[in-house]
């Protein structure tokens, strides 16, 4: 094991962030957590990074309590937070210098595990970080939270207002840093980033709703969901299939909707529906949920949909639009 | 409801340099009232900079730009008072309430007292927010707080509203929601010309546009776009289009 988080919590006031949390990290996997904001994928890894200590419960790093050894876990660790903790007025330059001395080594030692990312900003280098742009200083915040070789990389949505270019070449760094042998952990709202790991745990208001494989995530005893596709303008045909008896829920879904019935049964009424419509453009198939499918239908069965931390009352009038009963 | 005949934005030759950089070469382009324009491009392709243009808050170099009527050169305090703006970060005051945000950015517009009260009223039952309209923004949820700041940036009934990358960091089905109200304002008439890094939400847009380095790669709807590049979905056309620099 190279991380173990055992019932953790964690309140600031009366706000719980993290409620019972529990997660094992394999050695050398690539381990994702998505959740919207405010799911408490921060103050986690800020837990796991040694600068919060846990309410209760038992957090440690390679066997290091992050309370009690927190020398040795800041040792194994590199943490990069979502807001990049570079130096503004040093170079790139000098900030990887200032990053690999603090931690009593040199880049030089370490240029190989480095390589890779720093070669796209090292033309570069004698830059100011404030000039960089910012899919730049997301790599020298890499390069930064990797030369000290940690053992364990803990990323805190890298790839936030990223474009999907850059998302995907960022993604391909952290699969050759993986080859090195090194525990990644990741958070990341973009569920299709998700499909990129090893294994994946879905959070939502500091509760984690499932773990597993990102292929198998939240299938539990999820109903029959569906692909609806028309011609026809596609607000109004959304509409039309929320109004629907037997229907759960309807939502967008790139160029169709997605929907599920409140039980199997309703199906063929829903058909027969449907048909009646004379609309020849519409299409409606049964398919396999995607990974952000399965997380809706989570939020939905949680009935915790949309709102994110808890200064809300969790029966708020938002939430009654999430099932359409 | 998409008017096609009728423009309110019309861009020609859009040029716009710093320096001897290039940030908008040569766009030209027009969106038609009531659609919903995606504006699709890479981090540092120029995005930011026709957006702020076309919002008055900074000269073109050079071309023929209208916005709801009025020209980018000399009219800009016009097109403030027609358009909307919303980003992801500097939308709402967090240090005052629901409610006086909403009333700040209506009495910014000019509108009446008492129209102000009725609408707020109106807004918050809509939004659901009547129990907390008296707490201070920075204590709501993020999904939240985008779908005030979206109400709030088409209170004045503008005629364009521009959305700078509003989805970001919510959870899925927020982010559904946030896109339902999109469609619903454009039924009013109102024209939305948005920006996004999610291409799920590229699909929901009338047409989409993709710039690559400071230039406008494609315009079509999306179904065009998948077809004439042979791609599955948006993500697929805009790898294709955005790499290839």
């Amino acid at each position: 094991m190279s991380v173990v988080i055992h019932r953790v919590d964690k309140s600031f006031k009366e706000f719980r962030a993290l409620k019972q949390v529990d997660l094992r990290l394999d050695s050398g996997e690539l381990f994702g957590v998505i959740g919207p904001d405010g799911a408490g994928k921060s103050t986690l890894f800020r837990i796991i990074a040694s600068l919060l200590a846990p309410d209760s419960g038992r957090c440690e790093v390679n066997g290091f309590n992050v309370v009690r050894d927190y020398r040795e876990v800041r040792r194994l660790i590199g943490y990069m937070p979502g807001r990049f903790s570079l130096y503004m007025d040093l170079s790139v330059e000098e900030n990887l210098n200032f990053y690999a001395r603090v931690f009593g080594t040199s880049v030089r030692a370490n240029y190989e595990l480095i390589r890779e990312v720093y070669r796209h900003i090292e033309p570069f280098k004698k830059r100011l970080a404030k000039r960089l742009s910012g899919g730049m200083k997301q790599k020298l915040a890499l390069s930064c939270a990797l030369i000290h070789r940690p053992q364990v990389l803990v990323l805190d949505e890298p790839t936030t207002g990223v474009d999907a270019v850059s998302r995907g070449e960022f993604w391909e760094l952290l699969e050759s840093i993986r080859q090195e042998g090194i525990t990644i952990l990741v958070s990341t709202p973009y569920m299709d980033e998700a499909e990129r790991c090893d294994r994946v745990a879905l959070m939502q208001k500091g509760r984690v709703l499932d773990v597993a494989d990102p292929s198998e995530i939240g299938k539990g005893d999820m109903l029959p969901i569906y692909a609806l596709r028309s011609n026809r303008e596609v607000y109004p045909f959304l509409k039309r299939i929320r109004k629907l008896e037997g229907c759960r829920s309807a939502w967008l879904f790139g160029d169709e909707l997605h929907v599920t019935l409140k039980a199997p049964q309703h199906a063929s009424a829903f058909r027969k529906e449907i048909a009646g419509w004379e609309d020849d453009s519409l299409k409606w198939v049964p398919i396999s949920p995607s990974i952000e499918d399965r997380f809706m239908w989570l939020m939905t069965e949680a009935g915790e949909a949309g709102t994110a931390p808890g200064s809300m009352n969790e029966n708020n009038s938002l939430s009654e639009d999430y099932k359409y009963t | 409801m998409i008017d096609s005949d009728t423009d309110v934005i019309r861009v020609r030759e859009l040029v716009k340099k710093f320096g001897s950089f290039v940030a908008n070469d040569r766009l030209s382009f027009r969106v038609h009232k009531g659609e919903i324009f995606g504006f699709l491009g890479a981090n540092g392709a120029g995005k930011t900079t026709t957006i702020r243009i076309l919002c008055g808050l900074s000269y073109p170099t050079s071309g023929e730009i209208e916005v709801a009527g009025h020209d980018v050169y000399t009219q800009r305090e016009r097109i403030k008072r027609k358009i909307g703006y919303m980003s992801q970060k500097f939308s709402l005051y967090e240090d005052l309430t629901v409610s006086e945000n909403i009333r700040l950015y209506a009495g910014i517009y000019g509108l009446d007292r008492r129209y102000i009260l009725q609408r707020e009223k109106q807004l918050l039952q809509q939004l659901g927010l009547q129990d907390i309209q008296n707490q201070f923004i920075r204590k709501i949820p993020l999904g939240w707080k985008q779908k005030l700041a979206f109400s709030v940036a088409v209170f004045h009934k503008p005629a364009i509203v521009f959305l700078d990358e509003p989805t970001g960091g919510v959870d899925p089905i927020t982010r559904r929601q946030f896109w339902e109200m999109i469609h619903e304002v454009t039924r009013e008439g109102i024209t939305v010309f948005v920006t996004t890094h999610y291409m799920d939400e590229a699909e929901y847009c009338d047409r989409v546009s993709i710039m690559v380095d400071g230039r406008i790669e494609a315009l079509e709807p999306p179904a065009v776009l998948k077809e004439r590049y042979n791609c599955g979905d948006m993500n697929e056309v805009f790898i294709k289009l955005a790499r290839k620099q």
